[in-house]
């Protein structure tokens, strides 16, 4: 560009166009130089040879999106959001945003109301409502949602497989548990008498907001725990707010409505709290990815770039403001179970740098001995490996984790990722711990 | 307390990883922090220490060393550290890599038909030297565009190369989509589910005259590149080579996974998030790289920091409209205050930018403008240090390999 024609120093390219209502995707579309390092790391490509790759799906598409008379590939409902393409990029093109920008305008412009995977996608993507429904009467749930006839006709209707089993609904929801155990007072006062064992300042104000999401409350409530019980070890008090879905189920499906509506209660609940002094706190990683990275880019609502910056996931916030990794190489594990562990990181663990994390911890505790099982994804990625046409392509992505799990030693896996973790277990067999509880198991007796 | 380690390196390409690696071997702890995976992946995997000086072809880079300018990277580390960076290379690429055997330049034909002088190369590329008189055969495949088989035989021929060389173009086995990824095929040949290297090896023998070598663009397994080669040369009873790609390149995947293994092997910890600032202690010695995740800023501490973020095409080095800096540790640059001088007319010409980047002394401290030291407790490595013209003097692997071997013992050292 030559300076005869060179635009003034407040050249905002974001003002270029006008409808500011939609994240403005041409500066990452620009920054992209096709060098395919994105697609290489694709694991839908990896498999599926009719898959055009992030490359396509992110920037090549949004140029070719500008004519009028295009549409949104329909491709795009093949990616699996698992985010791989954006710590890929050596040119930080924000792909995962524009897959799922791509992805929402697909469902909206392209996806019929009356066509059935519709449906199918909205309630997958809805898990939150089948499960709060569902774990009011958890032991009929479990059973029905099962049962095989139902499963059939779930797979013909809807086209949800029933290759899988659900996940089964805790009898005890989390937050049931958590106010059978007091509530936020009860734990002030354990977090207090903590504080006090420790030799802490007891009057410190150590805060943190849980954002537990769907799975830790309905169906794994012994993580929640694990975190309420590791946090007040540290002396910490625990509020546990009013909540709906991260989204993240949403972003995937192209059901940003729904996701923004969630959204708004979240970032209202979390982000009052925050402004208070508490830091928020979650022990799925997709959900804190969501919080962190996916709602600023793509809602716009007040108070949630603060939200994403006070946002952490457990054991990193541990990490950082205690003596985590001290106190765990001082503890010795005694559960038997815990012994041999076959980890996997979750991609979306991947995209917050935290995937060395666990194992680094875990290196000089007594009692644990965790494997990393390979950089591979596990398939899954939410809900896409519950859609009937999906299931076979997600297990071919899951193959290479299932080999280096049953190549690893003892039985029992260990991720951050509730799906990851469904599916480590539909794989193998093995029962699937996540590191929190193997914290709690180290530090709190 | 916190993160904390002896040694914190700032950037994952291969100088970060070997200033890594060298730092682990003094003793110290060692983490690595890159903003995104390795640039390996984008790297022909050629292993250039110096290919050109004054616009000549060198045969020995070992000659010309000392008769650089005195701001060359090689010229503050010197040679012995360059023969360091190799040896730590060849420790870490083991039976991936041959030319070891001689100080002298090797000449490996690249998949546009050029010759490239280079120190190091896959065992993948060895049969395919340019210096090697048997005739040889190129074999492209009709879905894989970057690679013009008979395009790239027609510009060796014209490079003046000791041999007969002609190229061929054949159906890959399975008729993969016009663009596949070079993934695709890399793992077809290494699983061979459908007899793909029997069939692939069939489809050339039809196009085989019995040239006593056969070249395929360098996508022959990434986990059993050996086992591929063998099937190929057993069916068509000749040498089989790659030639080297543009990225995404599999030799640079196969590499980055060996520097991956050692890297875990020596305990290095890596974290995949970009640096977005420092914190000092007041006075002139660094005290943390301040790490971001997705919106959180993270403090890594520790006692000694090797700056490896690379230089203008690894954003190391940015520029805008009023200058060029350094954006991690916000070191000197020095670059002329008028932008029209930072570059020549002439496409090829002799640019001052490529030179562009901190400059360091025989420590590989980065100095600031009144050539004081800017942290004692930080050292510079690979590209983001100025004064080579890696593209134009076949230099860049070598300068990261000197530098990174010798920033990365040093600030280890400095820790124990």
């Amino acid at each position: 560009m030559s300076d005869a024609e060179s635009p003034s120093d407040e050249f905002e390219p974001i003002e270029v166009f006008p409808d500011e209502e939609t994240p403005d995707l041409r500066p990452g579309a620009d920054d992209c130089y096709k060098c395919s390092a994105c697609d290489t790391n694709c694991p839908v490509a990896e498999v599926d040879d009719d898959f055009p790759g992030p490359k396509f799906q992110g920037p090549e598409q949004w140029r070719l999106k500008r004519k009028e008379d295009a549409s949104v590939d329909s491709s795009v409902s093949k990616c699996s959001n698992c985010m791989r393409c954006d710590s890929a990029c050596p040119s930080d093109v924000p792909l995962s945003q524009m897959h799922n920008t791509a992805r929402a305008e697909y469902v909206e412009e392209e996806l019929s109301m009356t066509d059935p995977t519709y449906w199918r996608n909205r309630i997958l993507a809805n898990y939150r409502t089948s499960a709060f429904l569902a774990s009011k009467v958890p032991r009929i749930a479990n059973f029905a949602m099962n049962f095989g006839p139902a499963r059939w006709a779930m797979e013909k209707t809807l086209g949800v497989t029933s290759e899988r089993e659900f996940p089964a609904f805790a009898t005890e929801t989390f937050r049931e548990w958590w106010e059978h155990e007091g509530g936020a007072d009860g734990s002030r006062e354990r977090a207090r008498a903590a504080r006090e064992r420790r030799g802490d300042d007891v009057d410190a104000e150590k805060k943190v907001a849980y954002f537990h999401g769907c799975y830790a409350n309905y169906n794994t409530p012994e993580v929640g725990k694990a975190m309420v019980r590791v946090f007040e070890h540290f002396g910490y008090e625990l509020v546990v707010p009013k909540q709906r879905c991260s989204g993240t189920p949403m972003f995937a499906n192209g059901m940003l409505e729904d996701a923004e509506r969630h959204a708004k209660v979240n970032v209202s609940s979390m982000g009052d709290l925050v402004e208070q002094g508490y830091d928020a706190i979650a022990s799925c990683t997709s959900c804190s990815m969501a919080l962190r990275q996916e709602y600023p880019e793509l809602f716009d609502i007040e108070g949630i770039e603060e939200l994403a910056e006070n946002t952490w996931e457990a054991l990193e916030y541990l990490r950082v403001q205690e003596d985590l990794s001290g106190e765990l190489s001082a503890a010795t594990v005694e559960d038997e179970s815990l012994a041999q562990l076959a980890y996997h990181a979750p991609c979306h663990a991947r995209n917050q740098g935290l995937d060395g994390q666990a194992l680094e911890l875990f290196e000089d505790l007594a009692g644990v001995d965790a494997e990393d099982v390979g950089d591979s994804c596990s398939g899954i990625s939410g809900t896409y490996g519950w859609k009937e046409e999906k299931y076979e392509t997600s297990m071919k992505i899951g193959d290479e984790m299932f080999e280096h799990m049953e190549e690893a030693e003892g039985e029992v896996g260990m991720t951050e990722c509730p799906t990851c973790s469904m599916q480590m277990e539909h794989g193998t067999g093995y029962e699937i711990k996540h590191p929190l509880e193997v914290v709690e198991s180290a530090l709190v007796s | 307390m916190a993160i904390e380690d002896d040694v914190l390196v700032v950037g994952g390409g291969v100088a970060g990883m070997t200033a890594a690696l060298a730092a682990a071997d003094t003793g110290a702890s060692v983490r690595l922090v890159t903003k995104s995976q390795s640039t390996l992946r984008h790297a022909s995997g050629l292993i250039d220490v110096l290919g050109y000086a004054d616009d000549k072809l060198l045969a020995d880079p070992f000659d010309a060393l000392d008769d650089l300018p005195a701001d060359h990277p090689y010229s503050k580390v010197g040679v012995k550290a360059v023969r360091d960076g190799l040896a730590r290379f060849d420790d870490v690429a083991g039976d991936l890599y041959r030319g070891g055997h001689t100080e002298k330049n090797a000449l490996l034909p690249t998949h546009g038909g050029a010759v490239k002088p280079t120190a190091r190369y896959p065992a993948s590329a060895a049969a395919g030297l340019a210096s090697d008189e048997r005739d040889a055969l190129l074999v492209g495949f009709e879905t894989l565009s970057d690679f013009d088989a008979p395009l790239a035989a027609d510009h060796l021929r014209a490079a003046g190369v000791p041999f007969d060389v002609r190229g061929a173009t054949v159906s890959f086995p399975g008729e993969p989509r016009a663009d596949a990824k070079i993934t695709r095929y890399a793992h077809a040949l290494d699983e061979d589910t459908d007899d793909e290297r029997e069939r692939l090896a069939k489809r050339v023998a039809r196009v085989h005259d019995g040239e006593p070598r056969v070249g395929f663009p360098a996508v022959l397994g990434e986990d059993h590149p050996a086992d591929v080669r063998g099937t190929l040369a057993d069916v068509l009873d000749a040498a089989v080579f790659e030639v080297p790609m543009g990225p995404p390149s599999l030799p640079g995947t196969r590499l980055e996974a060996a520097y991956e293994r050692a890297l875990r092997e020596a305990g290095v910890n890596v974290v995949r998030r970009p640096v977005a600032g420092y914190e000092t202690d007041g006075e002139n010695r660094l005290t943390a790289a301040i790490v971001e995740r997705n919106g959180q800023h993270i403090p890594h501490y520790a006692d000694a920091f090797v700056l490896a973020t690379g230089g203008l095409v690894g954003e190391g080095i940015d520029s805008d409209r009023d200058g060029v800096y350094e954006p991690v540790f916000d070191c000197h640059v020095p670059h002329p205050a008028d932008r029209y001088d930072w570059f020549v007319d002439e496409t090829f010409g002799d640019h001052p930018y490529p030179r562009f980047g901190v400059v360091v002394d025989d420590e590989l401290r980065p100095r600031d403008a009144d050539g004081r030291i800017e942290f004692e407790n930080l050292r510079a490595a690979g590209s983001v240090v100025g004064g080579a013209d890696f593209a134009a003097e076949c230099s860049g692997m070598g300068v990261s390999l000197a530098t990174g071997d010798a920033a990365g013992s040093a600030a280890g050292a400095d820790t124990q």
